[in-house]
């Protein structure tokens, strides 16, 4: 497993600098790396610190979000296909974003659409925390989850229903498309402390997900404190979340693959699969995001659309794979 | 082992007051009222919907409960941190899904979650209780193997070992048994009489009433949602009794104890 950890950082790192080298203007190592320290040629530092960088340290963090997320989920769930999607709280965070675009807020402020994008997450992580109180069924709580994911939807396609003209309609569904282009270091420093609070109760209360292995029940009995374990996963999983779609919008399926490639490699369990999820997911997007850029399409291809063509098929064939189905 | 006893030489035993636990109007359990003390095999013996389980939750103080108490050595259940009550008494349920394919090693170390121990950073007092628990249900050999692959017999006595871990001095086992031949049920039953025989405490839910008195101290006949009776298998089990708790006709004699059928 240290081998693994070790090989899963340094790809990371050697993804983040090929994202930073590779791209319609060719730049030699020696030009990135100069440009990196601060010390190129003004254009080049425009390209890799102002457009490269933030755009793949955004694919990075986007993917930890949702890696860590998901897994965190899984492990609360004890169910492999459970992510940020299924609780619905990407779509509420979505819900946010979209309904600045429809009312115009988001043109009035750079701001708007993030804040809406977390206060939708928010929202929807304290929807699922009330429901979490009420019950003590994994079950429920999912079944909660697609009602909201739904809800969350039927809006959204309202407002496109609705569109006041066609480019507020573009904007929508340009954002629902997911993607990290033309990020800035603003964009990403307003979600951090949002992403970075979210990951750190996630982290601390990863324990508690090895004792959900047992069941409810059993965890209980070993000392586990199922509210508390249930409503710090939300929470932390509502705040990462929400910044991430704030930052990309709606990315899908990389809070399942990624866990689902982990878990071998840490004995299944979910404690020790948080923090490589985080550096695999994080990994896929940055790779994800270089392809898109480097293929010739007419319109630049969304990383979230990419994202769900590879994700979803291994969605399905991750739930084939199962043997039983748990409560 | 130092430790187990250590820890089992302060339990003074639980006492269960006049506790009725009821979800919404129904009453699953009544007034039920007992106590267990170090050393003692009890086994709650009672037909399916009794109240078995939720005498056993609302004495853990899971399922929540209208009156009564169950203190151990003088606190409540229910008045326990969560973690703090893992440490007096080890639960294992009826229902023992495990979510992921763990090794085995791994699910008995889930025992120490009280004690604060992470899996795969075992060590100290942990390891070691981890490692006796294991030989103690004789899994060394299984201890790498994940739990995916293992037989329910096996299976069975994982469960036993990641509750033995806990080194916890009162096991509170729901049919642990139930599905198990006639080999493994001895084996199972073995493995919590020794535990017993090392001053622990166990209440343990048994439906056969024949594996019940090889190894029971005393029964808790239990029928609607009462305790009727309470006492040693020789002065509580009787032809009559089996007919009033499970309504099925017995041969009770002496040693020999059989089953004739329904009433």
């Amino acid at each position: 497993m240290r081998a693994d950890f070790a090989a899963l950082i340094v790809a990371c790192a050697a993804a983040l600098f090929a994202a930073c080298l590779l791209g319609s203007t060719p730049m030699e190592i020696e030009r990135v790396l100069a440009a990196l320290v601060g010390r190129g040629a003004p254009g080049d530092e425009l390209v890799v610190l102002q457009i490269r960088l933030p755009r793949a340290l955004t694919a990075f963090a986007v993917g930890a979000a949702l890696g860590t997320s998901g897994a965190a989920l899984q492990g609360l769930l004890r169910n492999p296909l459970a992510e940020p999607g299924v609780l619905g709280i990407s779509s509420v965070a979505s819900l946010g974003a979209t309904g600045a675009l429809y009312y115009g807020l988001a043109a009035m402020s750079a701001w708007a659409m993030p804040a809406a994008a977390i206060l939708g997450a928010l929202a929807g992580t304290a929807l699922i925390a009330l429901a979490a109180l009420r019950t003590s069924s994994a079950v429920t709580l999912i079944l909660i989850g697609v009602g909201l994911a739904s809800f969350a939807g039927a809006a959204m396609n309202l407002m496109m229903n609705l569109a006041p003209n066609p480019f507020s309609l573009a904007d929508m569904i340009n954002w629902m498309l997911g993607s990290v282009a033309n990020r800035s270091l603003l964009d990403l420093a307003f979600a951090a402390p949002f992403l970075l609070t979210g990951l750190g109760i996630l982290f601390a209360a990863r324990r508690g997900l090895s004792a959900l292995t047992l069941g409810e029940e059993a965890a209980s009995g070993v000392g586990l404190n199922l509210r508390r374990q249930r409503l710090a996963v939300v929470l932390g999983t509502g705040l990462a979340t929400g910044a991430a779609v704030a930052l990309a919008g709606v990315i899908g399926f990389v809070g399942i693959v990624a866990p689902h490639i982990v878990r071998p490699m840490v004995d299944h369990d979910p404690a020790r699969s948080l923090l490589p999820s985080a550096l695999l997911a994080g990994l896929i997007l940055v790779l994800a995001d270089i392809g898109v850029r480097l293929t010739p399409t007419v319109s630049e291809l969304k990383l979230g659309v990419v994202a769900a063509l590879v994700g979803a098929p291994a969605f399905i064939w991750i739930a084939m794979q199962r043997r039983t189905v748990h409560d | 082992m130092s430790q187990a006893e250590q820890t089992h030489d302060r339990f003074r035993g639980l006492k269960v007051v006049e506790m009725t636990v009821n979800a919404g109007p129904v009453k699953l359990v009544e007034a039920a009222s007992f106590n267990l003390a170090a050393g003692e095999l009890v086994a709650l013996l009672g037909p399916n919907g009794a109240g078995k389980t939720s005498l056993l939750r609302g004495v853990i103080g899971l399922a929540p409960r209208e009156s009564g108490h169950a203190r151990i050595d003088g606190q409540d259940t229910a008045d326990m941190q969560p973690l703090k009550r893992a440490r007096q008494l080890a639960y294992l349920p009826q229902n023992r899904p495990l979510a992921w394919p763990n090794p085995v090693r791994d699910v008995v170390a889930l025992g120490r979650f009280s004690h604060g121990a992470a899996l795969g950073r075992l060590r100290g007092t942990d390891l070691q209780a981890v490692q006796s628990a294991l030989a103690a249900c004789d899994l060394d050999t299984l201890a790498r193997r994940s739990t995916s692959t293992l037989s329910g017999g096996e299976l069975a006595r994982v469960h036993c070992a990641r509750a033995f871990a806990a080194e916890a001095p009162l096991l509170i086992a729901d049919e642990p048994v139930a599905e198990l031949d006639p080999y493994h049920q001895f084996r199972v039953m073995d493995l919590i009489r020794d535990f017993v025989d090392q001053g622990g405490g166990a209440l343990v839910v048994l439906h056969d009433v024949v594996l019940a008195r090889r190894y029971a101290d005393r029964f808790l006949w239990m029928k609607d949602g009462r305790i009727v009776a309470d006492g040693s298998p020789a002065e509580t089990l009787s032809a009559e009794r089996l007919a009033q708790i499970y309504g099925v006709r017995g041969d009770v004699d002496g040693e020999r104890l059989e089953l004739l059928g329904p009433l």
